[in-house]
């Protein structure tokens, strides 16, 4: 009789130590992330959560291999991105509202000129079904500079899934939106997750998203991940109402606090 | 989770070197260009006054009253044919430094560099935008020589085509050295992609002989692949003989020149992602 073997999936996001540090002009050096490990599990929604300076956009910059770690690694859907990040970059993508595209550009040019990036087949005909589904239809000819915030974050979105990314980092994905077209966009993501499947790792400052959206949180506080848990898990443990009173919690806290840190978050989950 | 139904119907791209990839890029630039016609314009806009301008000079000295220069006289349209491959090798690092600055104006270069994209298939889009804005600033102006002074550049014949590719390699060169410096030191560098190559104006020879420069000049002037061009050039105008010996040192010097200029730009583009850069580009 032989032996059934069941594939093993990796986990869509593996971190194992990962620390960046920069220079500082008096020679010195500032640590932005310390020695982070995580694992993001496919299928899943997780949210880095923090302040300002807490180290989310660092991480997420070296995820998408924009930014090369001091030490430790970072593997995506089972592949190193410091040996192989372009056999991984066409399964995964990124949207932020700190990154533009070309304000010249329409709409369509802008797609159009991604979509080919991405190599895909029927440019045209995925350009009109992202613009259809992303309500983009009207302005799809107009220049990308000239659009409200709202519709610029929803030419982001468009952008971020043309290629029906199995991973889909988003950095702030609804910040400076009116609360609508946040809804909107929190919407379309719970929808596409459902519909492909894919992992999401996005980075918010909005806590009722990431109540709404997450299945896990990493909370990250000066470079490191200082706790971990679903969101229900955080609010029991601390005893809060709300996920925003736990971020206040974690955000406020001194570095002698009884805050769980890597593993031992992990043990307590 | 296996790999979801969506994404089999997106093939996606494996290829280390995708020419799609390439062609992507270039349609970005072009989406570029041809959306704005003054953008179009300007490109021949001052080839062509240079052309003009240089054109009467040209006129005025080889003619008894401007005292009847011999040596511009012995070549019809000498310098209307330096001022045409100057802009050559202008346009050409220009095409690449301002393609390079687009990106970082409208701060895009972290969404390019999570896309497949690979650095060495921007740099092959650069340079091939670099080649058609140079080609749409001069072919105008070469074309307007003709009913202007009766002089047609293309009268040169094939040997043209060597100081071209000589010239516009040189300067994608160039373009790639000043893209590196944007990328090292920021926005406050994108003055230099205006004002670099008139650095080599002086020594590359392009409207007089090597032999009039200094002695201790003249060696500068002989490792630069330009000032090779542009005796060749003359020779040809005033002799009649291609100079294969030009030829070979600026093909030579130019292999050497590209090579450091992309093994700089790689170093910068490196350090660019050592240091963050690509996400914290813009004005």
């Amino acid at each position: 009789m032989t032996e059934r073997t069941i594939p093993q999936h990796p986990p869509a996001i593996r971190v194992a130590r990962l620390t960046k540090r920069f220079p500082t002009p008096g020679g010195g050096e500032v640590t932005a992330v310390d020695a982070i490990d995580f694992t993001v599990p496919r299928g899943s929604v997780t949210g880095l959560l923090g302040g300002n300076g807490a180290g989310k956009t660092t991480t997420i910059s070296m995820l998408l291999g924009l930014l090369l770690p001091t030490a430790g690694t970072v593997e995506i859907l089972g592949v190193d991105m410091a040996r192989h990040r372009h056999a991984v970059l066409p399964r995964m993508n990124f949207s932020s509202p700190y990154v533009e595209l070309p304000h010249r550009l329409t709409v369509r040019e802008n797609l159009t000129v991604y979509a080919h990036l991405y190599g895909l087949t029927c440019v045209k005909k995925r350009v009109r079904e992202l613009s259809e589904h992303l309500d983009l239809t009207r302005f799809l000819d107009r220049p990308s500079g000239g659009l409200s915030a709202g519709q610029k974050t929803r030419v982001a979105l468009a952008k971020a899934l043309l290629n029906d990314p199995e991973l889909l980092l988003l950095d702030e994905p609804t910040a400076s939106l009116d609360p609508d077209t946040a809804d909107w966009i929190r919407t379309y993501l719970e929808r596409y997750r459902a519909r492909t499947g894919a992992t999401i790792l996005l980075a918010s400052h909005n806590m009722l998203e990431v109540e709404r959206l997450c299945d896990s949180v990493l909370m990250m506080r000066q470079g490191r991940i200082v706790d971990r848990g679903a969101p229900s898990a955080l609010l029991a443990r601390y005893g809060r109402q709300t996920l925003e009173e736990v971020f206040l919690d974690i955000a406020r806290a001194s570095d002698g606090s009884t805050l769980l840190t890597g593993e031992a978050a992990d043990a307590a989950e | 989770m296996p790999p979801n139904d969506a994404i089999a119907a997106h093939p996606v791209p494996r290829a280390d070197f995708s020419l799609r990839r390439v062609g992507a890029m270039v349609l970005r630039y072009w989406y570029l260009l041809r959306g704005s016609w003054p953008r179009i314009l300007e490109l021949a806009y001052w080839p062509t006054m240079q052309m003009i301008l240089w054109g009467y000079i040209n006129q005025f000295m080889a003619s008894s009253s401007g005292g009847g220069s011999g040596w511009v006289a012995q070549g019809a349209g000498v310098l209307v044919s330096a001022v045409l491959l100057w802009d050559v090798l202008f346009r050409g690092q220009l095409g690449v430094s301002i393609s390079f600055l687009e990106e970082m104006w409208s701060r895009n270069l972290g969404h390019l560099f999570v896309s497949p994209l690979r650095p060495g298939e921007w740099v092959t889009a650069l340079m091939t935008m670099s080649l058609l804005r140079t080609l749409i600033g001069v072919l105008p102006a070469a074309a307007l020589a003709i009913p202007f002074f009766g002089y047609s550049v293309f009268a040169l014949g094939l040997p043209l085509a060597a100081f071209f590719a000589n010239l516009i390699v040189l300067g994608w060169s160039l373009g790639l050295l000043i893209v590196a410096l944007i990328l090292r030191y920021g926005m406050g560098a994108e003055g230099l992609a205006w004002i670099v190559v008139f650095m080599l104006a002086p020594v590359s020879a392009v409207y007089y002989p090597v032999s009039v420069l200094p002695a201790w000049l003249q060696p500068v002037s002989l490792a630069l692949p330009s000032a090779h061009v542009f005796e060749g050039m003359r020779a040809l105008v005033f002799e009649g003989v291609l100079r294969w010996d030009h030829l070979a040192w600026a093909v030579g010097l130019n292999a050497l020149y590209m090579a450091a200029g992309v093994g700089v730009f790689l170093y910068a583009f490196r350090q660019a992602r050592v240091r963050g850069a690509l996400l914290q580009t813009g004005e």
